[in-house]
């Protein structure tokens, strides 16, 4: 039994690459293996050119220095206050009372958190706690930010300020961030590049706005639609006059009049059941579901007419 | 007549309560010393631990529960030729505080253990991913998050220590629980044996709230 197979990734720096799927897809494990909390049992993992794969004691040690690592459940140490919990790593390094005294409130103060130092964790929002962790992580200055589940145990709203905090900190610092989520949605506000996982392989791979405009494994057409939520009222799909049609803009293209330019050149009538749009990257993504209603041969044209003008047409009913 | 009893009695008392709290004291720092490594040990060498090692585990396990499962008593007796060698003799409190200190070592060390067994799996992860090694994680992690539950088994094993040191009595150890025993018992004089009685609860409640009030103060969760 493997959890993970063949997971063949390639991250380039100062990347904010999301690994999205189910629980149980193999997301976790994957990711302890970029710093070997979990050994693979095949494969090697490259960093900066130098395989780490087989790396052990002192030199694991001396590695993982350089990966900063943040945790669903944040796993703070309960008994250290705030400041503690964020030296901790330097500690660990090695660093002088001095330089922990000089590191621990700039990274306070990165995340927000300077008038914390003094308390216990404990009597921190879920929100401040992972903002904790966070700047636990950044401590030795690491390279890579590797974040399971970061935002997971948290609400809406705390999860968009974390997430635009990570955002922050990779153009910031040029930190390579690899995030894992079994939510579309997290990846689709941070994320550069995604690989989809599902059963324990990577069935996926590319830009986060291409995986969400044109996903191509079922799974991943399934995350996505799941993400947009375009699904109808059962009433609504019986009421259907004419034929159901999917439209997907990408791009510029979603900025154009479109519909009206169809509407002009076609006698049918629109009426529009579903739709919005989403920005990724700063990229608009629009998606609509139009009830287009006339004869057939006049429906026919309009979408012939459609596929010119959008990315995809897709007729679900007619 | 009367006033001289009195001034006899509180003089045994008085000796008797040195030589309990010697008992007690000796064998407390000793399961301190002990009982927190063995406990650590046998957590580290459990399932999926940093140390994990099966054998180390399962055979300091199985001797912690041979002693355990000995009566005390019978500890006492057995241990009399180790006794003898290590204190040079097997009579009075600090001979005494041999059984009673291997007795509570291996009774604090499961506590010791439990007490780790409560500590997040993650936050030894999250160690570990910061490049923390294994003694870093002990002293850094391991020993300060289960500090409040490590204060509380001392507290346990101090109270059980004081009623396992009134058994020392038999081999001529000494002590409170003793002088209940043969005064009080013994020699039919309940007067004798209500008053150490009343002493010894005394004593464990004093104890016990002692620890519970450190405790809570180490506890931040």
């Amino acid at each position: 039994m493997h959890a993970v197979r063949n997971a063949d990734l390639a991250i380039a720096d100062g990347e904010i690459f999301g690994i999205v799927g189910t629980s149980g897809a193999g997301k976790s494990t994957l990711l302890r293996t970029i710093n070997l909390l979990q050994k693979p049992s095949s494969g090697s993992i490259i960093i900066d050119g130098v395989d780490i794969t087989r790396a052990k004691g002192k030199d694991l040690r001396n590695f993982r220095l350089s990966v900063g690592m943040v945790f669903q459940h944040f796993n703070l140490l309960y008994a250290r206050t705030v400041a503690d919990n964020v030296a901790f790593p330097l500690h660990i390094a090695g660093k002088t009372k001095n330089e922990i005294g000089g590191r621990v409130p700039e990274l306070l103060d990165l995340v927000g958190l300077s008038d914390k130092s003094s308390v216990y964790p404990s009597t921190l929002s879920g929100g401040q706690k992972q903002r904790v962790g966070i700047a636990r992580a950044l401590a030795n200055n690491p390279k890579i930010l590797l974040c399971d589940e970061p935002t997971s145990a948290l609400d809406l709203e705390t999860t968009n300020a974390l997430l635009d905090l990570l955002g922050d900190i990779n153009r910031k610092l040029g930190i390579t961030i690899i995030l894992i989520s079994h939510e579309m949605a997290v990846v689709k506000k941070i994320c550069t590049k995604v690989a989809v996982m599902s059963e324990g392989a990577i069935v996926e791979t590319g830009n986060a706005y291409d995986i969400f405009a044109a996903p191509v494994h079922p799974f991943t057409r399934q995350l996505v639609e799941h993400t947009l939520d375009l699904e109808l009222p059962p009433r609504l799909l019986k009421e259907v006059k004419g034929a159901l049609v999917k439209i997907v803009y990408r791009g510029e293209k979603a900025e154009e009049p479109v519909l009206s330019d169809a509407l002009r050149k076609h006698s049918i009538h629109f009426n529009v059941l579903h739709g919005k749009i989403e920005y990724i990257n700063g990229k608009p993504l629009g998606v609509l579901l139009i009830d287009t209603i006339g004869n057939k041969e006049e429906i026919q044209k309009t979408i012939d007419y459609l596929k010119t003008r959008v990315e995809s047409v897709e007729v679900i009913h007619a | 007549m009367h006033k001289q009893y009195i001034l006899s009695l509180l003089a045994d008392l008085i000796k008797a309560f040195g030589e309990t709290f010697q008992m007690v004291g000796i064998s407390l720092a000793i399961s301190i010393a002990l009982g927190i490594p063995l406990g650590l040990l046998l957590y580290v060498t459990s399932k999926n631990l940093f140390w994990e090692n099966k054998a180390l585990n399962a055979v300091s396990g199985f001797i912690i529960n041979v002693i355990r499962s000995t009566p005390f008593v019978i500890l006492l007796v057995i241990l009399l030729p180790i006794t003898q060698k290590i204190i040079g003799t097997t009579i009075g409190p600090i001979a005494a505080s041999v059984p009673l200190a291997i007795a509570a070592t291996v009774f604090y060390a499961r506590l010791v253990q439990a007490s780790l067994c409560e500590i997040d799996r993650g936050i030894i992860e999250a160690a570990l991913s910061f490049g923390a090694s294994p003694m870093q994680i002990i002293k850094d992690v391991l020993v300060p998050e289960s500090m409040p539950g490590l204060l509380r088994g001392l507290t346990v094993t101090a109270i059980s220590l004081i009623g396992y040191s009134a058994m020392a009595g038999i081999v001529g150890g000494g002590g409170v629980g003793d002088l209940a025993i043969r005064f009080g018992y013994y020699r039919y004089q309940t007067d004798i044996m209500f008053i150490t009685v009343a002493i010894l609860i005394v004593l464990v409640q004093a104890v016990q709230m002692g620890g519970d009030a450190i405790a809570e103060k180490t506890n931040k969760k």
